[in-house]
């Protein structure tokens, strides 16, 4: 395993860039997602990485050593596709043996190194099976198995939870991540979902339109957003954002509550609360409504935890507050976070 | 359409009276196809077999049952095993070359490059033009004295002053003749068939060979041709039939000769049926072929569907 790198890295096609000047070092060992909506350009930085694609200026370095223009045989790195891309006319087995046989292998170490993968997977009964003949689990298993089998630099996964039903997508995010620690291998995981970025990555890179608005851990990107795209497209419900005088001030949903929630000691800031709608949700009541004047009438969203039983009525009026602590500031031209935050910009 | 979910609406209504209806219209829309088969295929098929079976002539109206006896007549004769020879030649090297060919061809213009729509339409034009007009123009190239070819090669220096090949003339020549327009006349539509396979195959599949570490030859032989294999041998089922069944080619080229080297069945029957006279050995001539195609469509068919549930 190594560390993967780029330099300014742009990619342009005909309607603009699509990666437009990325510079983002994975650490050895690490698990980076690269989270962005579709259009981001996430997908293309992961191509650009893997070598499928060339890019139209900037580096690639993978253990330090430039690729950049390289066939992807000399970044070495294994991809897990959305769509698995398993060979339909090879066996489980031909499938997995495919890229040591690229490598021209001896015959009893790829026999020797297919089993250990299909082993690791679980799935050494489905050897001699077509991919048609594998339900959408065990396809993606396979997928795994073949990129794991030749002890590539790094993993490359591009959105390989996304085609699984949703209980099974719970139960491969786990065994994904125990799999990445147990090989300490450095993997780059694309995804437009924010659950799994958060929940898989060590660090979460946010992209959009081509750019990295935000890499961080999870807990800084969803805390200290550096940037108003960032903190709306995080979370969900996203942050409340509302302009008041010369500052654009943000806060979570949850973070948003009823004054009496808090105790008296401590610094809490009002924010007059007009209820609109209220979505019982079971775990959280959403409640959606307008803030009240001195405030300019911003939408805001308010997430109680159904712990918190404090009585609320559509159309009524209710002191709400935030902690101080909680409060996020930025820059109402640029979007920029003006907060004191643990540095969370671009590395 | 409008029948139909009508139909669907009110399943008791006109539900016998509907598909009574759909039943005629299915019909009608059928019979041009059938009425087209049954005249021009099927009704000359069992006229053939009934000539072969007898001892007709273009001369006389006097037609008796022989049974097999003009079949055995012509498997004695040495022309027939010549052609037969012949054909099986004509063919199976055309065909090599066809696919070969049409395979390297459509992984070219898989690609995408400058003029690309013009590449593709020089391709297609031997599939456009007639194919005996295209015949004619290759009877001028290899013309014993015009020859474009010779005097090409002669202004070379290629063509030694005392060499001058007569390609429709010379036995070997013109088998290499008539092979050589067989495949020029289809290669574009194996190309453009294989063309369709290649496009099938996702992106996503190359792209992980291609991950996968495999060079060229390991991406061409082990994903991209067993890949399009069942659409190739498509291709060929058509090559084989084409080939086999024609005698256009021959007739206008060669007719047959020199000392019947060209000569296959299909050329065979029409010479011996029809120019000759001899209908009866010409229809037996022809029925030899049906079997040849039947085991070869069968064959094929096999194959290529076992590729695709493989």
């Amino acid at each position: 395993m190594a560390t993967v790198e780029t330099r300014s890295l742009t990619k342009r096609f005909d309607g603009g860039n699509a990666v437009d000047g990325i510079s983002l070092a994975v650490r050895e060992a690490e698990f980076l997602v690269l989270l962005g909506p579709s259009g981001s350009g996430k997908t293309t930085l992961l191509r650009l990485i893997a070598g499928l694609e060339a890019p139209t200026s900037g580096d690639i370095l993978v253990g330090g050593r430039v690729v950049t223009g390289l066939p992807p045989r000399a970044h070495n790195m294994a991809m897990v596709f959305q769509s698995y891309a398993l060979y339909p006319h090879l066996s489980v087995a031909g499938n997995i043996a495919f890229p040591l046989q690229a490598q021209r292998m001896p015959r009893e170490a790829i026999a020797r190194k297919v089993s250990w993968a299909a082993a690791l997977f679980g799935i050494g009964h489905l050897l001699a099976r077509k991919p048609r003949q594998l339900s959408g689990g065990e396809r993606q298993r396979v997928a795994l198995a073949r990129a794991v089998v030749r002890d590539p630099v790094a993993f490359l996964l591009d959105e390989p939870l996304s085609n699984l039903d949703a209980k099974l997508r719970t139960s491969a995010r786990e065994e994904l991540q125990q799999l990445q620690r147990r090989l300490a291998a450095t993997t780059i995981y694309v995804t437009h979902d924010q659950i799994e970025a958060l929940a898989l990555g060590d660090r979460v890179a946010i992209l959009d339109h081509g750019r990295v608005h935000q890499i961080g851990t999870p807990q800084q990107v969803y805390e200290h957003p550096a940037d108003t795209f960032v903190a709306t497209f995080i979370g969900s419900p996203p942050m409340n954002l509302v302009d008041t005088d010369a500052v654009v001030t943000g806060f979570r949903p949850e973070h948003f509550l009823p004054r009496g929630v808090y105790g008296d000691d401590e610094m809490l800031e009002p924010f007059p609360f007009h209820v609109t709608r209220i979505e019982n949700l079971g775990s959280d009541r959403l409640v959606y409504g307008l803030l009240e004047p001195p405030l300019p009438p911003a939408k805001v969203i308010s997430r109680i935890p159904c712990t918190v039983t404090f009585p609320l009525e559509t159309g009524a009026r209710y002191p709400f507050v935030v902690r101080h602590a909680d409060l996020r500031r930025f820059d109402p031209r640029s979007g920029a976070s003006v907060s004191a935050a643990p540095s969370g910009r671009p590395a | 359409m409008s029948a139909r979910s009508s139909a669907a609406l009110a399943p008791q209504a006109g539900d016998w009276h509907v598909l009574e209806g759909e039943r005629w219209l299915g019909a009608l829309m059928l019979a041009p196809a059938l009425i087209y088969i049954a005249l021009l295929l099927g009704f000359p098929f069992l006229l053939s077999i009934y000539y072969s079976l007898s001892d007709i002539t273009v001369g006389s109206r006097a037609m008796h049952f022989v049974g097999l006896e003009n079949f055995r007549r012509i498997v004695q004769t040495p022309t027939f095993w010549r052609s037969l020879g012949n054909a099986l030649v004509f063919t199976l090297v055309s065909q090599a070359l066809v696919v070969i060919l049409a395979k390297i061809l459509a992984l070219a213009l898989l690609r995408d490059f400058r003029g690309k729509w013009l590449v593709r339409l020089l391709i297609l034009l031997p599939w456009v033009a007639p194919i005996s007009l295209g015949s004619i123009g290759w009877l001028w190239i290899f013309d014993p004295v015009y020859s474009i070819i010779n005097w090409t090669l002669r202004a070379l220096g290629l063509l030694g002053p005392n060499t001058w090949p007569v390609w429709l003339g010379q036995p070997d020549l013109a088998m290499a003749s008539v092979i050589l327009v067989d495949v020029w006349r289809l290669l574009p539509l194996a190309t453009v068939i294989i063309l369709a396979g290649l496009h099938g195959i996702p992106q996503d599949i190359h792209d992980a060979a291609a991950m996968d570490g495999a060079g060229f030859w390991r991406h061409l032989f082990r994903i991209n041709i067993p890949l399009v294999m069942p659409i190739m041998l498509v291709a060929l089922l058509f090559g084989i039939v084409f080939t086999l069944t024609d005698m256009i080619i021959i007739f206008v080229l060669t007719r047959g000769g020199p000392y019947d080297t060209t000569q296959v069945l299909a050329s065979l029957a029409f010479f011996t049926g029809i120019q000759g006279g001899d209908l009866a050995e010409g229809a037996a001539i022809s029925l030899f072929l049906f079997p040849l195609l039947v085991a070869v469509v069968a064959l094929l068919l096999t194959v290529a569907n076992r590729a695709e549930v493989a």
